[in-house]
């Protein structure tokens, strides 16, 4: 079918008809480039929000302490909860279904230094457990362990970013020293990277919460509970999450409707939410793309129509030289796929082509990132466009087939 | 080669039907060199395009080489123009966008000679006819004889048994006329039947049989 004969055909119908082949051709590619740019757009806004999420286990749930803001059993509202180890250990044995889970008690910024070098970060007591609830991505050293907490021990695991400010110069290595946190001694026992592009993430410290209970409080409160659902469903994981508030609610005695004593982030639930929005945006994309293309299509069946009756005398001449019908739609349908298809190809390099400008030279954004077309969206539109073009081609290659050779080739 | 019995054909342009063949009988045989006269209108290209199976007719019977022509589909009515027929026409009817060695070699596409060895044989047929240096020329830089000839070695390039030619020399002047005779005769002389549709009487003489057509009907046929 795609013998040289054919494309010399295309070819010169082509060159002879310049001006008629580019519009065609431009409508089509036009829409083609629309939709890379629209599906392109939609992977950037995409990539931008998931690189929000990024840094933490999707099926994490935080719950931290708050105010109440309902009265209950007598007493008034804006009672402060206040979490206690108890109310850990109350989740740990009473809930079922998490993988891990680790209490976390937030004491904001702390000087810490080593040697002469000194910085404020953000000290995070937790668990051994919040190394998975969190992902944290260990480069040297190990996380947290149970006898770090079981023994109290003084250890840190830093940031990379702590490390950088704290050890400068290339061969000095974190791993066993001793940084100073308000004052008080921590061994380094490890260094991670966080995926999160947030840079406070990085400029953590990471220590037993015993310990931190002990040396900077006094105490035995908690700021917040987290664990990872495992392999529940959603159903499941919303069972534990409702389950975890009955037990703080009795602990506190607070209103379990009461959405302020306690805040819920159930991360699951966010991504199943962005989810489903970016599948609606990606459908409304592919919506508009396609009634774009189909403007194109209309365009090149209209030409072609033109270009049978054109030629109407020819595929005359075909037939009594012993053209089956066939080869006559194949003729048309050939020429109306190859003018869609190197068209539609033209505009996806472009819409790939600005993409690529686009996203090497903008300015980082929360909320836009890569906008790419991927290969599997590539592989979609060539697939389209060759429907397309055999769409285009059809109906005119129907009527060539239908030309009567005796009137073709009457002489007028 | 050829046995018509009593053909009719009516056109029917809406309320009016105009009855074009009015029951020919024909009888060709092969190797024969024929040729059909008529007034514009009397039938005889009506019955050349059901003779080149281009045209359906309504009643009687065709047969071609002992094959019963009735209702073919289009693909077996292109296969036997294909392997059967040749066509030659007043106005050429030559792709314009293909060059002469193209043209002639059209009818080989068709039956999936592959692309250098068609053109090699377009080659032979063009120096039979002595075109071969015009073999890479688009028809619109050839003259009306140079033209024809083109188109007579496009209609022998795929060895039909008969060549059907409607006024071929209606276009050309008197001695490209007689040229273009000349090399249908040699054509019939090799064996392939030749029918031409003329209203030219002197092209007439030059066939051995004149087939004389009145409305629809068959009303003279001479020996020349």
């Amino acid at each position: 079918m795609f013998e040289i004969d054919k494309w010399q055909e295309i070819y010169s119908t082509v060159r002879k008809n310049k001006l008629r082949t580019f519009l065609t051709g431009f409508s089509v590619a036009w829409g083609i480039f629309m939709l890379i740019l629209l599906l392109g757009s939609g992977s950037g806004l995409e990539n931008g929000v998931k690189e929000q999420f990024k840094g933490g286990a999707t099926n994490g749930v935080w719950i931290s302490s708050g105010q109440t803001s309902l009265k209950f059993k007598g007493l008034k509202t804006g009672r402060q909860i206040k979490f206690t180890n108890e109310d850990y250990k109350s989740i740990k044995t009473t809930v079922e279904g998490y993988d891990h889970i680790s209490a976390r008690l937030f004491l904001g910024n702390k000087l810490i230094s080593y040697k002469n070098e000194y910085g404020s970060f953000f000290l995070s007591p937790c668990h051994p457990d919040y190394g998975f609830i969190k992902e944290v991505d260990m480069i040297q050293g190990r996380f947290l362990n149970t006898m770090d907490i079981n023994e109290f021990r003084k250890v840190a695991i830093i940031g990379e970013k702590v490390k950088a400010t704290l050890f400068k110069g290339v061969d000095t290595i974190a791993m066993g020293n001793y940084i100073k946190i308000n004052g008080v001694l921590f061994q380094v026992v490890g260094v991670f990277r966080d995926y999160s592009r947030n840079d406070d993430e990085q400029k953590r410290v990471y220590i037993p919460i015993s310990t931190a209970q002990r040396v900077f409080q006094g105490e035995n409160v908690i700021n917040q509970i987290s664990y990872t659902t495992g392999n529940a469903t959603e159903q499941e994981a919303d069972l534990m999450i409702k389950k975890s508030k009955a037990i703080l609610a009795k602990m506190h005695t607070f209103d379990v409707e009461d959405n302020r004593a306690i805040n819920v982030w159930n991360k699951n639930e966010e991504v199943r939410k962005f989810k489903a929005l970016f599948a609606g945006i990606r459908l409304f994309i592919w919506i508009i793309g396609i009634g774009t293309i189909i403007a194109g299509i209309v365009g090149v069946s209209n030409i072609m129509m033109i270009v049978v009756k054109e030629r109407t005398k020819e595929i005359g001449i075909r037939k009594s030289l012993g053209a089956t019908p066939w080869s006559i739609v194949a003729l048309i349908m050939q020429e109306a796929i190859v003018i869609t298809a190197f068209a539609g190809y033209i505009g996806l390099v472009l819409g790939v082509g600005l993409l690529e400008i686009v996203s090497k030279n903008m300015p980082p954004s929360d909320f836009f990132l890569n906008p790419s077309a991927d290969f599997s969206v590539a592989v979609s539109a060539t697939i389209l466009l060759i429907i397309a073009g055999a769409i285009a081609g059809f109906f005119p290659a129907m009527k060539a087939a239908r030309v009567n050779p005796v009137e073709a080739l009457r002489d007028e | 080669m050829i046995k018509i019995n009593q053909i009719h054909k009516s056109y029917i342009t809406g309320q009016n039907s105009l009855h074009v063949l009015k029951g020919i009988d024909l009888e060709i045989e092969a190797g024969e060199m024929i040729s059909i006269m008529g007034a514009s209108g009397s039938g005889k290209s009506t019955l050349l395009n059901i003779l080149g199976i281009l045209d359906s007719y309504d009643s009687g019977e065709y047969s071609l080489d002992g094959l019963k022509i009735n209702r073919l589909s289009e693909r077996k009515a292109a296969r036997l123009r294909n392997k059967m027929l040749g066509f030659v026409f007043q106005s050429f009817n030559l792709v314009s966008f293909k060059n002469a060695m193209e043209n002639v070699a059209l009818p080989l596409y068709y039956q999936d000679v592959p692309r250098k060895k068609r053109n090699l044989i377009a080659m032979e047929y063009l120096e039979r006819m002595g075109l071969t240096e015009w073999a890479h020329h688009l028809p619109n830089e050839l003259s009306g004889g140079q033209k024809q000839r083109v188109a007579i070695a496009r209609a022998l390039i795929g060895k039909p048994k008969v060549i059907l030619a409607d006024e071929p020399t209606g276009a050309l002047d008197s001695v490209t006329s007689s040229e273009v005779m000349d090399i249908l005769q040699e054509v019939n002389a090799t064996g392939i039947t030749v029918i031409i549709v003329t209203h030219e009487h002197d092209i007439a003489m030059r066939t051995r049989k004149t087939i004389r057509i009145t409305d629809g009907n068959i009303t003279e046929i001479i020996i020349n």
